[in-house]
């Protein structure tokens, strides 16, 4: 046979195994020269190899078990879970590699890890390189203030003084929409998020601008939680997403099949309120970070989409 | 593996809208040779003073170079960028600390201190080192011939033992060049900090550190060839030093 055939009989396997995948929402029992990609992988070792942060909380971080845990690492293990049962594995060994921003893409590429369990946003540019699952959470760009101070929305800064973290997009963002709508703010730079923390603890800013998660971090760890607040505002949003090999449609319907049933069986809302809304490893900090309404709404109608428009109120 | 090369991603535009990525990276080079220029100047003046203090009799000098150069030397670098950057402005009187940390490019200055003082104690040993590989008798005739010890080593012993260590130097220089990617930790924006922006954006992680390696070879390969023109230069025939 000659090579030619030999790759397209491959090529419309692998067809059939995502149609079969599409259609049912989740894969059967199938024999391993059925399979291709990583699900022929995972088959054929008998292991699958998550990639997770080592401090990306509440997501994916080391705990003081030195486990790594957190809201993206639950969905993974439901995943696994999933798989075991659907390749008829009898044991299945999971294996856990830290990955960093710099060493996700490469460990990825060179089949170190299978998934990556932490909180990389989605994005067009990204998919270029690899593929994303349903979204899994919508982190967007919002600022804390003190209450007494009683600012809510965007409108409410106008002629303040606000600090951002430097280098980041969130600080170009709002630079952006200081110029656009002529609200005359005086925007500093932090050289961190500690130290932009800091500038509205000390009152020389009224707010901090900066993704919600990492704001309602924060102020949970503050000396204080409670007199800050999150605005409802939100001045732009980033989805995350599991991120996987591209061109390997079997798994990604495989994966994205669980985290769809995780949604429609409501077992989500359990996982959410254990690391977003009670008090997590190590410290017992409290995020009060309740479901966003544009999370609401991925949650009733699934979507992996990159483009933050797809995310956008009715 | 499985991986979409795209070379063309360093024409792409930035989300952080400064330019395309091959523009950032541009930027970042130019401030890597920056810093490691004026760091390496400033780690050759300083080194040279410390090396000479390490030959010249006497105890407290002795004892004052050597605890500087094990000071510099053995704090391993990316820790005294941080000493530099985050405790020193709060060890100052708190208006000379805010006025530092006000800096525009406060990571610049700091790199280039950080990394002048780190080298310039390597310097020293190399220093002190082509100094003493001079025949003893160098410096006795020097003095005997009437010379003071500062005109002894101002005519006598400097200008061979600079030559000595040319090829060290060279060595010291290129490290000095690849240290200055440590200044990434502290927010200085050059070539691998803006090689990892670029991976972080795109996802194109290995044409992001491809570019950034082949800059390093480029300038080090330069460098190697320029140190060799300067040898071949200042060769004193007859001698010892560089004489082949």
């Amino acid at each position: 046979m000659s090579d030619g055939w030999r790759y397209m009989i491959l090529g419309v396997r692998s067809g059939m195994a995502a149609l079969c995948a599409l259609s049912f929402g989740t894969i059967n029992v199938w024999a391993a020269d059925a399979l291709t990609g990583t699900l022929k992988k995972i088959k054929e070792t008998g292991t699958i190899t998550l990639g997770h942060r080592e401090s990306s909380v509440p997501f994916s971080y080391i705990d003081d078990k030195q486990q790594a845990v957190g809201y993206s690492m639950d969905i993974c293990a439901k995943v696994v879970e999933t798989l075991q049962k659907d390749l008829g594995l009898a044991k299945l060994d999971v294996r856990y590699n830290p990955v960093t921003s710099a060493t996700r893409i490469p460990l990825m590429a060179n089949d170190t890890i299978d998934m990556e369990c932490g909180s990389t946003s989605n994005s067009l540019d990204r998919q270029k390189q690899v593929a994303f699952s349903t979204t899994i959470f919508l982190t967007a760009n919002r600022f804390v203030s003190k209450k007494s101070s009683k600012v809510k929305v965007l409108s409410d800064l106008k002629a303040k003084t606000i600090v951002s973290t430097s280098g980041t997009t969130n600080i170009k963002q709002i630079n952006e929409l200081n110029s656009k709508n002529a609200l005359g703010m005086t925007i500093i730079p932090a050289k961190d998020h500690a130290e932009s923390f800091l500038m509205l603890e000390t009152d020389r800013a009224v707010a901090f601008v900066m993704d919600d998660v990492v704001l309602a971090a924060l102020a949970a760890s503050s000396k204080t939680p409670d007199d800050y607040e999150i605005s409802a505002d939100a001045l732009s949003i980033e989805p995350y997403g599991v991120m996987m090999r591209k061109d390997d449609a079997p798994f990604k319907a495989a994966v994205d099949g669980v985290i769809n049933g995780l949604y429609k069986s409501g077992e989500i809302n359990k996982i959410y309120a254990k690391w977003f809304e009670s008090p997590i490893p190590p410290r017992g900090i409290n995020m009060h970070l309740p479901m966003s309404a544009a999370f609401k709404r991925v949650v009733a109608k699934p979507t992996d989409s990159g483009d933050p428009a797809a995310y956008a109120g009715p | 593996m499985n991986y979409n090369w795209n070379w063309s991603a360093f024409l792409d535009a930035t989300p952080e809208g400064n330019g395309t990525y091959l523009d950032t990276l541009i930027q970042g080079g130019v401030l890597t040779l920056w810093t490691a220029l004026i760091s390496f100047a400033l780690a050759f003046v300083l080194g040279s003073i410390i090396g000479i203090l390490r030959t010249l009799p006497g105890r407290r000098i002795g004892a004052f170079s050597v605890a500087y150069v094990e000071l510099f030397r053995n704090i391993p670098l990316l820790m005294q960028m941080f000493l530099w950057y985050f405790v020193l402005p709060e060890a100052l009187p708190a208006d000379i600390g805010r006025w530092i940390k006000g800096l525009p490019d406060g990571s610049f200055y700091t790199a280039v201190i950080c990394l002048g003082f780190y080298t310039s104690s390597r310097m020293a040993e190399q220093v002190r080192a082509g100094i003493l590989a001079l025949p003893p008798g160098q410096k006795a005739a020097g003095l005997a011939l009437g010379l003071s010890r500062a005109q002894t080593y101002r005519y006598v012993l400097l200008p061979m033992a600079y030559r000595m260590i040319l090829p060290p130097l060279t060595s010291e220089f290129l490290n000095n060049t690849k240290n200055t990617s440590v200044a990434l930790t502290i927010g200085l924006l050059e070539i691998t900090a803006r090689a990892r922006a670029m991976q972080e954006f795109s996802f194109q992680v290995f044409e992001a550190f491809a570019a950034a390696t082949v800059f390093y070879l480029a300038i080090n390969m330069i460098s190697v060839q320029v140190m060799h023109i300067v040898e071949r230069r200042l060769v004193v025939p007859g001698s010892m030093a560089g004489g082949k």
